[in-house]
């Protein structure tokens, strides 16, 4: 029970920074087609944006300075670099944020070094919340809960409650016709670009010292978010929602499962013994193989429903 | 078609380029050490602070006359922590003719080494090479595997099991032992129960984890897992990245257990557990800033300042300096470069290192015997790591002597 409801906490909080990192990834793709590999670099540049302002003038401006930047920074590589390379496609777009990647990586190398920050969490957020059989739940992980519930709500609301996000989901589906009717789909495109990279910057605020905050940190993320975006259906912003729980819990849960497969046949009375390569599969507990059962669920949900969980078009 | 003819021709440039590169090799004044070791990807920062300590040392070993009157120059080369890629590179280190090749990081890379530097040796004797283990550190890189053409230059997981199980204090009677689960760390699980069993019998181990190497995300639900247990002490091996976490779940849980660590003193370790560490944290490393003034030597004094001075940061690796005193002898013995006279003239070699212990290259399996610090972190350290305000403070020091283990290595020779 104690790690149950310990574990039920964690994989939230987990899933729902994947979900910030995802949902921004995710809009873009459904918007302009392009996977942004430099996703969770920009990721990891929020955390350094933050950590370097709350050094300078406190955690709180933090909070808002850093996914300005990187929004900022977000509009100015659509217009000035993802805007040139449309035009030869998408392969080519995919190129092109491929290359950011390295950029961005070398970059963060030579502006802070290699070595950890010490992006610590503010002191105000830094207490126990409350004591749960005796570990103690950060207030700060609650914050983290606050912080990307109260995104989920504006995004939600940006998009279906308001008259930017009808011009947004038009411009989705039939950029020619919105176009025709006058909105300027570039434009939206920017915005929407540059909105990714925001929730992206905000996700590194309050990941980087959740997490730690490193030049290796992108390199971590960034293949989890992929599997997060292709589960949840490539486009969609509820199945990204959803995946990103799910992943959340399955890495938090495999974790406290010692059991192996052998361990289920063994009632059965099937014995297997991890001499040979089939036994030694067989029997390696759950636990150890956490980091990789969410990469499992997104070769097996390619296999069986290629459009993954909710999404409207096959991968 | 025009494609595949300039990548033909880029091909055959970059051929001619690598087979040139030896005859470009200047009758120089220099002897060229390629170091192999992450410098890109989540474990770079080790990497990249060990090149910086191999720069300051060179400095020095320069400075005070190097082998044979000339100098070491270093050559790095980025392995990613992929034995593949360190066999790429290890290619191009054959091709350049460099006599010696260090590599520290990582116990899977350092097997892909062994058997890449030996087998490159048998088929050209005529350009043979050292492989200098400066941290490849699981115990069967000088047992199972032990090799001719390899040397390490510093203390094994072994070694280093039996210095942590050795000065774990007399009230810890449970221990949750976790590991990253890779050749290294389940050489370490294994080197910890066989010693617990052997020193400690009266310790209980409640729990023995291995964790996937690098890529956990958040380590809340292992602190879970070991409150749970009950444990008194978490014995753990894990590095960088994954210790950082390891030690940030753990604070923001506030898991109130001592951590016993074999690596928390790695680059980033100090900086991510932070004040929260205060008298909880211990590991067993080979020298720290404070082990001058502790056994009041100013010559090593001086050494550690001249690198607070310079880099900004802490000193751990005294071995890397008792590397290239040993070999620099064994070259000045042998009177040339050449690996096979290096090689023998490094077996049985003795070298004080710079605190004034003996240190020994045992011939049987190439294995240093130096001693080895238990050190706690804490506030009332004079000098701190990674101004963190917190430094090391040693608790036990353990000698060579005592760290000198059987080994059960068969080495190969070579005719000579």
């Amino acid at each position: 029970m104690q790690v149950v409801v310990g574990s039920l906490l964690n994989g939230l909080v987990y899933g729902m920074l994947l979900f910030m990192l995802a949902s921004g990834l995710t809009l873009i793709f459904s918007m302009m087609g392009v996977l942004n590999f430099a996703h969770a670099s920009i990721y990891m540049l929020g955390a350094y944006f933050a950590f370097e302002t709350s050094r300078w003038i406190g955690f709180w401006p933090a909070l808002v300075v850093a996914p300005a930047l990187c929004g900022l920074l977000g509009a100015a590589i659509e217009v000035w670099g993802l805007r040139r390379v449309h035009q030869n496609g998408h392969i080519a777009e995919l190129l092109f944020t491929f290359g950011l990647v390295f950029i961005i990586g070398r970059s963060v190398q030579m502006a802070w070094g290699m070595l950890p920050e010490p992006y610590r969490v503010p002191a105000l957020l830094d207490f126990p919340l409350f004591t749960l059989y005796g570990l103690q739940f950060p207030a700060y992980r609650a914050f983290m809960l606050l912080i990307s519930a109260g995104m989920l709500g504006a995004i939600w609301l940006l998009l279906k409650r308001t008259r930017i996000g009808l011009v947004i989901q038009a411009a989705l589906t039939h950029p020619g016709m919105a176009a025709a009717l006058g909105h300027n789909v570039p434009l939206v495109f920017t915005i929407v670009f540059s909105g990714g990279c925001l929730l992206a910057g905000l996700a590194g605020v309050i990941g980087g010292n959740y997490q730690s905050t490193e030049p290796g940190m992108a390199d971590s993320m960034g293949p989890i978010v992929f599997v997060v975006v292709v589960f949840g259906g490539l486009g969609s912003l509820a199945g990204c929602f959803v995946a990103s729980l799910i992943m959340g819990m399955v890495s938090t849960f495999a974790v406290v499962i010692d059991t192996s497969i052998a361990d289920l046949l063994r009632p059965l009375g099937v014995a297997l013994h991890g001499d040979d390569l089939l036994g030694e599969i067989l029997t390696v507990p759950v636990a150890r193989i956490g980091p990789l059962l969410p990469l499992l669920m997104m070769v097996l949900i390619l296999l069986f429903r290629p459009r993954g969980l909710m999404g409207t078009r096959d991968t | 078609m025009t494609r595949c003819r300039s990548l033909a021709a880029l091909a055959a440039a970059l051929f001619a380029l690598t087979v040139s590169a030896p005859a470009l090799r200047a009758a120089d004044n220099t002897i060229k050490i390629a170091y192999v070791d992450p410098f890109s990807g989540p474990f770079a920062a080790t990497g990249n602070n060990f090149l910086k300590v191999f720069t300051y040392i060179l400095e020095m070993i320069n400075a005070e006359g190097g082998p044979l009157g000339k100098k070491y120059e270093i050559v790095a080369f980025d392995d990613k922590l992929q034995p593949a890629e360190a066999l790429i590179a290890l290619k191009s280190i054959t091709d350049q003719n460099i006599p010696f090749v260090m590599h520290c990081v990582g116990s899977n890379v350092g097997a892909a080494m062994i058997d890449g530097v030996s087998k490159h040796n048998a088929r050209n004797p005529d350009n043979r090479l050292l492989y200098l283990n400066c941290g490849a550190l699981a115990t069967e890189l000088t047992n199972e595997q032990c090799d001719f053409w390899h040397f390490r230059f510093t203390a094994n997981v072994d070694q280093r099991a039996v210095a942590r199980i050795k000065t774990l204090p007399a009230t810890v009677k449970s221990v949750y032992v976790l590991n990253q689960d890779y050749l290294f760390g389940q050489s370490v699980e294994k080197a910890t129960l066989k010693y617990l069993a052997q020193y400690r019998p009266d310790i209980k181990v409640v729990g023995d984890e291995l964790v996937p190497f690098g890529k956990v995300q958040d380590f809340s639900p292992y602190i879970a897992k070991i409150k749970a247990s009950g444990a008194q002490s978490l014995i753990t091996s894990n590095y960088d990245r994954d210790m950082n976490l390891l030690l940030k779940a753990g604070n923001d849980a506030g898991l109130d257990i001592r951590y016993d660590a074999f690596l928390a003193h790695q680059p980033g370790g100090p900086t991510s557990i932070g004040p929260a560490g205060d008298n909880r944290l211990t590991s067993v490393m080979e020298f720290h800033d404070n082990v001058p003034a502790e056994e009041n030597n100013p010559a090593a004094q001086k050494f550690i300042d001249g690198w607070r001075a310079r880099a900004d940061f802490n000193f751990i690796p005294l071995d890397y300096v008792t590397l290239f005193r040993m070999l620099t002898a064994a070259i000045n013995k042998a009177g040339s470069t050449d690996a096979l006279k290096v090689a023998l003239a490094l077996e049985g070699m003795k070298v004080t290192d710079m605190m004034g212990d003996e240190n020994i290259m045992r011939a049987e399996d190439h294995q240093l015997l130096s001693p080895l610090h238990e050190a706690i972190f804490t506030r009332s350290a004079k000098l701190d790591a990674e101004k963190t305000g917190l430094g090391w403070k040693t608790e036990a020091k353990l000698s060579a002597a005592d760290l000198t283990l059987p080994t059960i290595c068969k080495m190969k020779r070579p005719a000579s």
